[in-house]
């Protein structure tokens, strides 16, 4: 890859599509047409983007607040019975000694939906107030968020275990709390949320800053592709 | 430049996450073209070929049964015995009041991932026969919008927690069930790297011939 690839070719300004289910490349296709391979709806960008990404992120933050204040588990044990959220949870499993757990549960369940929220709040904003900067991190950030999206359902499971296991024990039993059905909820929102996003929003920014990226820092050697000779 | 009409352009791939114009060109068998301006993958040749694939999907569906079939955990405690398969974690979290996890599961770790696996077994056996399926566009539509909401390894995952955590209650042990999720995950990863948009291209040559 010996050819200068500092000169970026961007779909939006050259009549450029591609289809956003099947990858068709369509050239200036009619407005409000439909992919001839797919039959889906073209669009340059994902219509109401914005909009719909806050939505489910703004309903993800509110059940945040439940998912956290009320009890996951209702424990019965002979005559003693208690209830735990899910920080209760990590903090008894850390007393045991179980930290190979405690940090499990503990980044699973609430680091990754709080980092999860914080940066796609943070992509949205910085989408709205016209942010040029960073857009090679920020589509990165938004790459990670697609791939560990599903992964905070991890407490949603164990706790489905644990209650099936322990429910018809004779000298103790285990309820599932409706924190667990908050919780997730907030995982389906949050991932609804990063779905509604659209990332090519990260590069529609004032050329100036894009065109001025270093040549092609991150070439793979095995990678094939040139960019479209202008 | 002043046609309007819209022209398909398959010499060209553009980057879905930056909006960036690529020249498609041809890769070897397992390489992967990532885009050079967000890093992100533009399109890939899969490690392995239609009749492969096929078979993956048919080793999915029979261990897909297994882990249904066989209990994933058994639990002694006080002289009883509890065994806990998928299907009943199903039954006792909607018995409990908590039907938004039942419909959680039985979604996200049963019917989607078994529709996937019949899905890809549909829409692979269409590209290898070379046959136009009639509903090979609404089978892969449903393979990409299920994609995101298939949770085996998650399941699995958690799980495996779960016995951890309740090891120093009970005696706790993993059945085959939970060896088979397991595999099924391995599978369905495996199906998972064949791109959705090659098999669109697969299936448009075949069509076309
Ligand atoms: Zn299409
Ligand atoms: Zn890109």
């Amino acid at each position: 890859m010996s050819e200068p690839t500092g000169r970026i070719v961007r779909g939006i300004e050259h009549g450029l599509v591609g289809c956003e289910a099947c990858g068709l490349v369509l050239e200036r296709p009619a407005h409000g047409s439909d992919c001839p391979r797919c039959g889906t709806p073209v669009h340059a960008r994902r219509p109401e983007s914005l909009a719909r990404s806050w939505a489910f992120l703004v309903a993800a933050m509110i059940l945040y607040v439940p998912a956290n204040l009320l009890p996951v588990l209702h424990s019965t044990k002979l005559f003693e019975s208690w209830s735990d959220t899910i920080l209760s949870g990590v903090v008894a499993l850390w007393e045991d000694g179980a930290y190979d757990l405690a940090i499990i549960v503990f980044t699973a369940s609430i680091v990754v939906p709080l980092l999860k929220m914080g940066a796609l709040a943070l992509l949205l904003l910085e989408v709205q107030r016209g942010g040029r900067q960073l857009p090679r991190e920020r589509a990165l950030l938004y790459r990670i968020l697609e791939y560990i999206g599903h992964w905070s359902m991890l407490d949603v499971f164990a706790v489905a275990l644990l209650v099936t296991l322990v429910h018809f024990g004779a000298l103790a039993s285990v309820e599932p709390g409706s924190g667990i059905v908050a919780f997730g909820a907030v995982v389906v929102l949050t991932m609804l949320a990063t779905m509604s996003f659209d990332p090519r929003l990260n590069w529609d920014t004032p050329r100036r800053r894009v065109t001025s990226l270093p040549a092609a820092p991150a070439v793979k050697p095995d990678t094939a592709k040139d960019p479209l000779s202008p | 430049m002043t046609t309007s009409t819209t022209k398909i352009r398959p010499d060209l791939a553009i980057c879905e996450h930056c909006d960036s114009v690529h020249q498609r060109l041809p890769l070897e068998r397992g390489e992967a073209a990532d885009c050079h301006v967000c890093g992100a993958t533009l399109y890939r040749r899969p490690m392995l070929d239609l009749d492969a694939m096929l078979a993956l999907t048919v080793a999915a569906l029979i261990v897909f049964v297994v882990a249904n079939a066989a209990p994933l955990v058994t639990m002694e405690s006080g002289g009883n015995t509890t065994r806990g398969w998928l299907l009943s974690l199903v039954a006792t979290t909607w018995t409990s009041g908590v039907g938004a996890v039942s419909a959680i599961l039985i979604g996200t770790v049963f019917l989607f991932p078994l529709a996937q696996i019949l899905l890809y077994f549909y829409v692979l056996q269409a590209c290898r026969l070379k046959q136009q399926a009639s509903r090979f566009v609404d089978a892969m539509h449903w393979l990409r919008r299920l994609r995101p909401w298939s949770m085996v390894q998650v399941f699995l995952i958690g799980t495996l927690v779960s016995i951890i955590k309740m090891s120093h209650l009970a005696s706790v042990k993993p059945e085959p069930g939970l060896w088979a999720f397991g595999v099924l995950t391995i599978l369905l990863t495996a199906l998972g790297t064949f791109e959705l948009r090659e098999l669109w291209a697969l299936h448009e040559e075949a069509a076309n011939t």
